[in-house]
């Protein structure tokens, strides 16, 4: 009983789960911490979803994306997405997983328990050295700074604390 | 205990706290919303390419930030979010004198011979203001109001420290440099006092719970800015005079006319485009 009770708000994490983030394509919105929450009523589901910076302009894309995704589900007639204020996004979100990929992609992870005290110490995610150095904390998009190894020479991104 | 509201609707209920909500809204957007066009038309202008980078990050999380605000007030039953942006009258905007004045002399296309100087002692002067208002906010009656400052805080730390950085090597480095920040600082002085003029229905937006007075607000700044312009090692600019025109009543500039028509352009031509 429980389980058939849950099976569908399942497999629309399942589907979540296939829906990445535009602008770092190698990590999805679920491990980016970005799903507040799934609800399925009926066949319509709404999924509540934490933009990471406000003035990110891939929510659209986010919200057309996810509604393709679960719409793939026979059970589902309608999708809503809704944008949440309350949590609040933060780089702690971020799932173990996430991190590690956001890694194989050569972007460092943010610092964990990160405090918003200027300068943030970070790992190069190439070669692991801690010598490393902030060039810009503005990095291509919001959500990212930009590094320089000291050990390895490799420029790198970084997803910025918040 | 001041009230709490927790939804639109509950603050739609109380018609004097939702006016004076409203107002403020207004003033929140308006700054963000010029603050960010004027950041906008350095790009491709700064000092170099990282800057530009960074100066288009700020501008586009402070757009944000005036979005968020638009959205609100849609949400309080004010009309669309793009077209409160876009559409109104120039004497409908309630943004502070500061965040409306030019970036130098000259314009964008033509031959812009901008201050890079004005722009740091501008940028941080609003970004240490809109720190303050946001560490008030944060604990707004009304809640919707509290969550958005929480989550902008997180972003702005960012642009405040930035402009700091500015600040730390060029006030450390050439006497050239720190004439003209002195300078700019000077300027920025002229407007500073606008950011805490509440506009004309200030009794109604403290008796609220919405701010502190204009005079707390005053205070907290300056003294915030006499402390890290100290720090700096640069000269204090003196006691703030009043502001001429009032923004937040409506009052501005050809300049500003002349901002709001460039940045309405493409809605106005194109309603149906996002922004």
């Amino acid at each position: 009983m429980q389980e058939t009770f849950n099976s569908l708000e399942q497999k629309v994490w399942d589907k979540l789960q296939q829906v990445t983030d535009p602008e770092i394509t190698s990590v999805s919105l679920v491990e980016m911490g970005m799903i507040d929450g799934v609800q399925v009523d009926g066949e319509i589901a709404t999924v509540r979803l934490i933009p990471t910076f406000v003035g990110c302009p891939a929510l659209t894309m986010m919200e057309s994306d996810i509604t393709k995704a679960v719409s793939e589900l026979e059970e589902i007639a309608e999708v809503n997405v809704i944008f949440t204020k309350n949590p609040i996004w933060t780089s702690d979100r971020i799932t173990a997983e996430g991190r590690e990929k956001l890694k194989e992609v050569g972007i460092a992870p943010p610092p964990l328990e990160a405090k918003q005290e200027g300068v943030w110490e970070i790992e190069c995610p190439y070669c692991g050295s801690p010598r490393t150095v902030l060039d810009n904390i503005f990095g291509p998009t919001a959500c990212r700074s930009i590094f320089y190894c000291s050990t390895c020479k490799n420029p790198f991104e970084a997803i910025k604390p918040v | 205990m001041t009230k709490q509201y927790n939804t639109p609707e509950e603050a739609k209920q109380d018609q004097q706290f939702c006016e004076a909500l409203v107002e403020l809204m207004y003033q929140l957007a308006d700054d963000d919303l010029m603050m960010s066009h004027r950041g906008s038309e350095w790009l491709g202008l700064c000092p170099h390419i990282e800057e530009d980078v960074a100066f288009s990050s700020i501008t586009q999380d402070t757009m944000g930030h005036a979005a968020m605000y638009y959205q609100m007030l849609e949400e309080l039953g004010m009309g669309k979010a793009d077209d409160l942006a876009h559409l109104r009258q120039p004497q409908e905007y309630k943004s502070a004198i500061l965040v409306e004045r030019v970036n130098g002399e000259g314009d964008y296309m033509e031959n812009p011979d901008y201050d890079w100087g004005y722009a740091i002692a501008r940028n941080y002067t609003y970004e240490t203001f809109k720190k303050i208002r946001l560490d008030v906010l944060e604990a707004s009656p009304y809640a919707p109001l509290a969550d958005a400052a929480k989550k902008i805080k997180r972003e702005q730390f960012y642009h405040l420290y930035h402009w700091g950085v500015w600040l730390n090597q060029l006030s450390d480095s050439t006497d050239v440099a720190q004439t003209r920040l002195n300078a700019a600082f000077a300027k920025t002085w002229e407007d500073v006092d606008s950011l805490f003029d509440l506009g004309p229905k200030a009794d109604a937006l403290v008796q609220a719970g919405l701010v502190p007075s204009g005079d707390e607000l005053r205070t907290t700044f300056l003294n915030t800015m006499k402390e890290k312009l100290a720090g700096y090692n640069l000269a204090w600019p003196g006691e703030p005079t009043p502001v001429g025109e009032s923004g937040r009543d409506g009052l501005h500039s050809e300049a500003f006319v002349d901002a709001l028509a460039q940045l309405s352009e493409v809605y106005k031509l194109a309603p149906q485009a996002n922004w």
